[in-house]
């Protein structure tokens, strides 16, 4: 275990430079922050100084390695654009991500297991294929024009919740929070289902087709002959059996909703770090890109840490010590 | 129970009346792109200054029209060449109470070229004055080491801050707050990166009451979100609408559109560095040309007139575009009268070409950036498909303004799409700095990324440069535009209007300088 914890932190390590270097080559391999930066009437004494300014003047090999000292300390640099720490941008923003994240992520679990059990129990009914049709949109469907339909029914035409933003925030253990406040959530409800709906849209399936399976599994027959009610049968035989691989696609589909909510967020103008990321590449802001995918790296190894653990501790035939050469 | 929900009822009206009330006087406000910073020195970037005017101003401000108005400044005037006075205006106060004088100029033009990490500082405006002398608490006199026509101009960029926070505050003093101390109508109240910024009332500004208390200032840069936004009545005013709702818009007698010509022309610059032929540019049989064609002036005429401007601003700017002739419009200093909009013509072009030596036309890319100027992308489409009626192969290639303008820079381009806004509203600076002949310690041609050349038009540029008399120098500008332009050193296409759009009851003054600022909206009855 701890010989597997110190080779697993190796990897992760050697990963997160290689990482680095990548995106410090790609961000200047694609062109010349200081020709954005500057202003196009600025002349060439100006264009030296900022160049010089941001540290852009010393040769490509250098500037990773003042990076990479500085990572070591826990420095990943200033922005370009906004002069602060690039890891303190990130962490402000972070927090509206999570939330908006969790949410959807909430509302995907909340009505989608439920639907897809409907559906699958009931498959031929009108309500099952009702639902199964909803899924199908919700898939299809961009999710930039969900956003542009849901600002234009319930801001616009009904006026029931403001159109961008995130609402009041209060402090829950140090980090500020807006479901807990009635504005905040009105902000929080658009965006969250916006994000939800393809998520929602996946766990109907899901959980539909686990369902329609597990129903006609011997356990299933057997319980029901034992004569146990439906609702014990389902809640608990059916239910906990197709709920594994729910939980590894729910654990995988977070990660990918914190990483990537950029389009709901530019639609919402939710201040979180998606639109940060955006920004930050339109603008060649390499500090910010970089201490960005570290930190989402880094959330990544950490997830997939805690899974390669738990599975250890669930399935005991699979050994940390050797998982490596096995997988 | 019943009564003290009754009771709780009354208390709640008795509350919301005033809050209703107060509700008048704020007003929120739909901005297209980010700000930097809150320090007015730290980045010399459009939205910033925007944005800052209203807390910060300068020595002398530009009316809507871009004309200079006296600020913090009453009056100016060059004592001789290299001399300039400006008289301070009295009883003007920062919004931390201390009195504004002279010594707040000295320290605040000695902060600007000095502040760290800058990605682009306001050096630039500052850096002509080579000793400044104090006369009086509200006089002050600044010279210069040569003849410089555009100080009083380029000193409108430069806003002015109190000496204590001058000598010590940090970008990050302004970020929070705690240093963001200007003379402006509004003052400071909250800025959340990328988000937001909120504004209150400045009572005893010297220009007289304002009619907002509060003023929220949001980042919209999502077109579509902005207009929801406004729609919806979230927001009272957007800046930048864009194109495909204006017919909406303006329809709607809920809302009010205001546009007005900018100072930003949209152009297209022919790569000339050397004889051979430039990048992008070919046979039609993909073999290389053996001479560059954009070297011809012919060449470059027949480009020009065989782009149907009418149609462009017609039919993909929805009448928000201002065919061009020249680098600023019509009202703008150093423009010429006798340069109209080339005739679209694409007979007269076939016939150029073939003198040219290009009876069959040749193979060109159409290069341009697809985030940067308003429908930039579909222009550089219309243009192709102009050209493909004088028998050009032309096809487009564009590129995010990230990519795009390093590789514009580094002569990667043959035909290029670009843009430039003239900050000093006079057509001399934009001459010098697109079509002059590269020289970038003498700041001539700094954006000259086609590096043409005419020994003709320097000669008029550096003689406007050192000509102190308003009307003698406009005379040589409008002489070095009418050479540049009849050489068609370059291919100008239109002047972007800028527009805003409005909720009912709020009315908003345009602007040249695209600046969208609290003190031209005003309520209306």
């Amino acid at each position: 275990m701890l010989a597997f914890t110190i080779r697993r932190l190796g990897q992760s390590v050697f990963v997160l430079v290689v990482m680095a270097f990548l995106v410090f080559l790609g961000v200047y391999a694609i062109g010349d922050p200081v020709e954005l930066l500057v202003n196009p009437q600025a002349d060439a004494l100006e264009r030296a100084r900022a160049t010089a300014a941001l540290g852009l003047d010393r040769p490509f090999f250098e500037q990773f390695a003042t990076f990479l000292a500085g990572a070591f300390r826990g420095d990943l640099g200033r922005s370009f654009v906004y002069n602060v720490p690039a890891i303190q941008l990130i962490l402000e923003k972070l927090p509206a991500t999570l939330e908006l994240a969790m949410a959807a992520t909430v509302i995907g679990i909340v009505l989608g297991i439920p639907l897809g059990l409907i559906a699958g129990l009931r498959p031929n009914s009108v309500l099952g294929r009702g639902i199964m049709a909803g899924s199908i949109l919700g898939f299809s469907l961009p999710t930039f024009w969900v956003g542009l339909v849901l600002i234009m029914l319930f801001s616009v035409k009904l006026g029931w919740l403001p159109p961008n933003g995130r609402g009041d925030t209060v402090l829950l253990l140090g980090v500020p929070v807006s479901f807990l406040t009635a504005d905040g959530l009105a902000h929080l409800a658009m965006p969250a289902f916006n994000l939800a709906l393809f998520k929602l849209s996946l766990l109907i399936r899901m959980t539909r087709a686990g369902t329609r399976e597990a129903i006609l599994q011997d356990y299933v027959k057997f319980a029901r002959a034992k004569g146990l009610s439906s609702r014990r049968v389902i809640g608990v035989h059916v239910l906990k059996n197709i709920l594994i691989p729910i939980v590894t696609v729910i654990g995988l589909e977070l990660g990918s909703v914190i990483a990537f909510a950029v389009v709901t967020e530019s639609i919402f103008a939710w201040p979180g770090t998606g639109k940060l990321l955006i920004d930050s590449i339109n603008q060649l802001d390499r500090p910010v890109i970089v201490a960005y995918l570290l930190v989402i790296v880094t959330i990544f190894i950490a997830i997939n840490f805690v899974v390669d653990i738990v599975y250890s501790l669930l399935d005991p035939r699979v050994r940390l010590g050797q998982a490596a050469g096995a997988h | 129970m019943l009564r003290m929900l009754r009771f709780a009822a009354a208390a709640l009206v008795a509350f919301a009346v005033p809050f209703v009330a107060a509700k008048d006087r704020e007003v929120s406000i739909g901005l297209q792109a980010a700000i930097t910073s809150i320090d007015p020195h730290y980045h010399n970037l459009s939205p910033n200054n925007s944005l800052l005017l209203n807390i910060y101003e300068p020595l002398i401000n530009r009316d809507p029209d871009g004309r200079l108005v006296p600020a913090l400044a009453v009056s100016w005037k060059a004592i001789d060449d290299l001399t300039w006075e400006f008289r301070l205006r009295r009883g003007v106060k920062f919004h931390d109470g201390s009195p504004f004088t002279a010594e707040d100029v000295v320290a605040t033009y000695k902060r600007v070229p000095n502040v760290p990490n800058s990605p682009s500082s306001m050096a630039t405006f500052v850096k002509p004055i080579v000793e400044t002398k104090v006369v009086d608490p509200y006089t002050i006199v600044f010279k210069t080491a040569a003849p410089h026509v555009l100080l009083p101009s380029d000193l409108a960029s430069v806003y002015i801050i109190p000496k204590a926070v001058a000598e010590t505050a940090t970008t990050a003093d302004f970020n929070s707050g705690k240093a963001a101390i200007g003379t402006g109508p509004y003052k400071f109240a909250e800025y959340v990166p990328n988000s937001r910024v909120v504004m209150r009332a400045n009572y005893g500004y010297w220009g007289g009451e304002e009619p907002w208390d509060k003023i929220t200032w949001k980042i919209l840069s999502n077109t579509a979100a902005r207009v929801a936004a406004l729609l919806s009545g979230d927001v009272q005013m957007i800046e930048t609408v864009p194109t495909s709702d204006i017919a909406k818009l303006s329809s709607d007698k809920n809302f009010r559109l205001a546009d007005k010509v900018s100072n930003r022309v949209i152009y297209v610059h022919l790569h000339q560095w050397s004889d051979k032929p430039p990048p992008g540019v070919t046979g039609k049989d993909g073999k290389p040309l053996d001479k560059n064609p954009f070297r011809d002036a012919r060449v470059r005429k027949a480009l020009s007139i065989a782009i149907n401007r009418d149609a462009i601003a017609q039919r993909i700017m929805e009448g928000k575009s201002v065919p061009a002739a020249q680098l600023l419009a019509d009202q703008f200093f150093g423009t010429s009268k006798k340069l109209r909009p080339g005739k679209y013509d694409p007979e007269g072009a076939k016939k150029l070409l073939a003198e040219a030596g290009y009876p069959n036309g040749f193979a060109l890319t159409i290069y341009g950036p697809n985030n940067r100027y308003i429908n930039d992308e579909k222009i550089a489409q219309a243009i192709a498909q102009f050209y493909s009626r004088i028998g050009i192969d032309a096809k487009v290639e564009t590129l995010p303004a990230s990519v795009y303008f390093t590789k514009a820079t580094q002569g990667e381009f043959g035909y290029m799409l670009l843009g430039w806004g003239t900050e000093s509203n006079e057509q001399g600076s934009s001459l010098r700095s697109l079509l002059a002949t590269q020289d970038l310690s003498k700041g001539m041609g700094v954006t000259n990324r086609a590096h043409y050349s005419n020994p003709a038009l320097d000669k008029e540029i550096v003689e406007a440069m050192a000509t102190m008399d308003d009307r003698k120098r406009e005379g040589i500008i409008q002489h070095g535009a009418e050479i540049a332009m009849n050489d068609t050193a370059l291919i100008p296409i239109h002047f972007e209007v800028s527009t805003w759009a409005t909720a009912k009851g709020y009315k908003y003054t345009p602007r040249t300088d695209q600046y969208t600022l609290a003190r031209d909206l005003k309520p209306i009855k």
